[in-house]
């Protein structure tokens, strides 16, 4: 009868979806389903990675040498094939048993009979199979790709960088001699996207549902060129300083000091081709103001809607909504304000500003604590149990910079005094508490 | 950039709501409203690919989603201007490419069509031409480039590839055999004519080659849609439209739109809230249901809002739903689950302002149309995807979608008439869209507010209400 009545953006998927990853080693494939899982987990499709090198690595205690990898090597050959089944013996159990909805298969996959195995795999346990493949012959790009992440692996760990390069560059060479591209015609029956030249230009087969096509459009969107992103909240506000939240207040004293600070923190980085985004929240714009320089205003970076509770304290909103207070400490991600919004529809509606922070180089983003959070948690891969939580201070700027698999992150406070609005989840109770004792933990007013 | 001394001032807009700058009391440069502002140089589209691949509705379509979503989008159709300057079309023969009288004119038409673009885009603050014409040779597409480089604009091409002889003939059933140049001919005629008319280009065709073209920003579309070749996509709008273009099919299939049934508060003629069905809301319930069934429809997908006037709707259906809180009706801020008669009591000044621009204007801590429509875009982009739905929406969501389909503008999307217990079926046909309206003959009241002549801020009350539909 009734199947189906969950929310759109959580029921995307009706059979799990197995992505493949293709190409020669050093082509970006652990980079691009590292990300690919974070973005699809961020949006709230349960999604994990399973990488065969590391299967390989778990089951050969030391790897020797490039010679592993030889064509004719059957005992190498033997124990990738026995990692690979692993793998996706662990695929079946993520998807089939555990309610996972999309599973990355990162592995060369440079054959076309490893591909028809791994699709006859997905028909029989009901998978739809994407394939996902990086070619790329620019010899610079190869050789930055090792230095990123070839010559820390594990690997490597005993060898000095020029042994690693050396023993790398013949490992590709072992691969080079079967690699079956996929193709136009041979291929034409399968669902994939062919990424050339890191993003140059990409090749896009059958793409069969909703899921594919957002992959599809978050993969030719994503870019590899070094830029950091800046992320702060707009300066003391007002309302800040009384302990109440939301509403649309301008900045204090001390946040147009901020502002100011900001400022010349912005130009002693030299940033080249910096864009700044702020909401449509006075606060922000205020912020923004100060430096001087153009600035985007996005509706959709306004700070979570606490719908009734909208300029109050804690202490208010423990006093007239009781209730609704504990349910939000309960789960503090899905909970949502009466007439307001949770941070879970946070996340959905900052998925095009993630989209084009991808999209873009030297980005800062004037944004708010809620707002803050969830971008922050998309970049550092934080889950949904952890997002509500992250500390995200007043006068504090975050610079992400993309390094490896992930990001850096570096912490600026611009030594501007400002309240403390964090509220950290308050211990499980045993018994009834007065209502002092629920607001414990609160920030001060006005301290 | 040099900062400048200190921050300005900030003044806010009473009819957006946004936050600008000013100087000496004048709005100030400096910020940009995103949503809009998405392209800094206007994009030159250029369709490319033999007659009757799609090409016009590709443009038509790109156009009117660019449009809806903000992005001020023309089309240009090399066709047309020969059609307005050479009268009557004779026959095929007219597109030999030895026929010298032939060229001459259908050069002449791209170099109008070319300046025309150029006024739009230069001159009426344009941000995306849509230049429609086969611009099969690569000579032809080097001297629109070289037309888009003199003049700053960003040149993105739109390849349509297709060999398939059956969608060939179908889209000559579609949109040729009721073309202009053929209205004096039978169908058999005019068929065999524009064979001759699409032979005329094949020798002298040149597809976007990967090696030849690799320094082009280019989407080739192959066999309407099985796959895709994209190359050098260079920035927003251009990510947008190969999105967008990825996304559409042609497969025939209807689009069901209305609204839930009436509410408690529809009944009181008050806006907003979450409100139950009235009796007669849950009578259309039952009608629905009834005429989903009688459709007959193959495999249709049912979506509400996250609103309880929605869903109990849907619940009437029996059959799975999807619940969009993005599909939720319009914000009405401060003036939720008032009545018009209350707002212009307690906020006269903006029930004028709203008047005057109904489509820009934001409740205060509310939403207005033009936020509506963005935050609509992933609806839109999954019925594309989709093929029969039936949406159950409300008023202000329903007219955003309905200008969608039926490309009207901004200032009219917030006038569109949808009324409760009616069903909008909306079938794609030829370029457009066919609507049925089927009223489901269960009695609701009328919330459809006509804008008023006087729009004044001062103007006196009666005024204001006039033309406020009639409620308990």
């Amino acid at each position: 009868m009734k199947d189906c009545h969950q929310p759109a953006e959580v029921c995307m998927t009706n059979c799990p979806t197995l992505i493949v990853m293709v190409g020669l080693p050093a082509r970006g494939k652990t980079y691009i389903s590292k990300k690919l899982t974070r973005y699809l987990n961020w949006i709230g499709v349960p999604t994990k990675e399973f990488n065969v090198g590391q299967y390989r690595r778990d089951l050969v205690k030391k790897y020797k040498s490039f010679e592993f990898f030889l064509p004719d090597n059957e005992e190498g050959l033997k124990i990738r094939k026995q990692c690979a089944l692993a793998a996706l013996n662990d695929v079946r159990q993520y998807l089939s048993e555990e309610n996972g909805h999309v599973a990355v298969f990162d592995a060369t996959n440079t054959t076309r009979e490893r591909r028809e195995t791994i699709y006859k795999f997905g028909e029989e346990n009901g998978y739809k199979t994407f394939f996902v493949e990086s070619v790329c012959v620019d010899p610079e790009v190869i050789a930055a790709n090792i230095v990123q992440v070839k010559l820390g692996s594990p690997d490597y760990v005993d060898c000095s960088n020029d042994e690693a390069t050396e023993d790398f560059m013949k490992r590709i060479e072992c691969y080079k001699n079967s690699y079956e591209t996929l193709d136009e015609t041979l291929d034409k029956d399968l669902s994939y996207i062919k990424i050339m030249d890191v993003g140059r230009s990409y090749l896009v087969n059958r793409v069969m549902d909703h899921i594919q096509s957002r992959i599809v459009y978050y993969l030719m969107n994503i870019h590899v060129t070094p830029r950091s992103i800046y992320l702060c909240r707009h300066g003391e506000s007002e309302l800040n300083l009384k302990g109440r939240i939301g509403g649309d207040p301008g900045l204090s004293v001390r946040g147009k000091e901020f502002a100011k600070s900001l400022s010349q923190f912005i130009n002693e980085q030299n940033i080249k081709d910096l864009k700044v985004w702020t909401s449509q929240m006075k606060r922000t714009i205020q912020t923004a103001e100060a430096l001087g320089v153009p600035y985007e205003q996005w509706k959709v970076l306004n700070e979570i809607d606490a719908g009734v509770c909208e300029e109050m304290t804690y202490e208010e909103i423990q006093e007239n909504y009781p209730l609704e207070f504990a349910l939000r400490d309960q789960d503090k991600y899905r909970y949502r304000y009466p007439k307001g919004e949770s941070y879970e529809d946070l996340v959905q509606r900052l998925e095009p500003v993630i989209m084009e922070l991808e999209r873009q180089e030297n980005v800062l983003v004037i944004c708010h604590q809620a707002v803050m959070r969830c971008l922050l948690a998309y970049f550092l891969d934080k889950p949904a149990e952890q997002l509500p939580y992250l500390k995200c201070p007043l006068h504090t700027v975050l610079k992400l910079t993309p390094v490896a698999y992930g990001c850096k992150v570096e912490s600026i406070f611009l030594n501007v005094e400002a309240v403390n609005t964090h509220r950290d989840k308050p211990e499980p109770k045993l018994e009834r508490k007065t209502s002092s004792q629920e607001t414990a933990g609160q920030p001060g007013e006005g301290n």
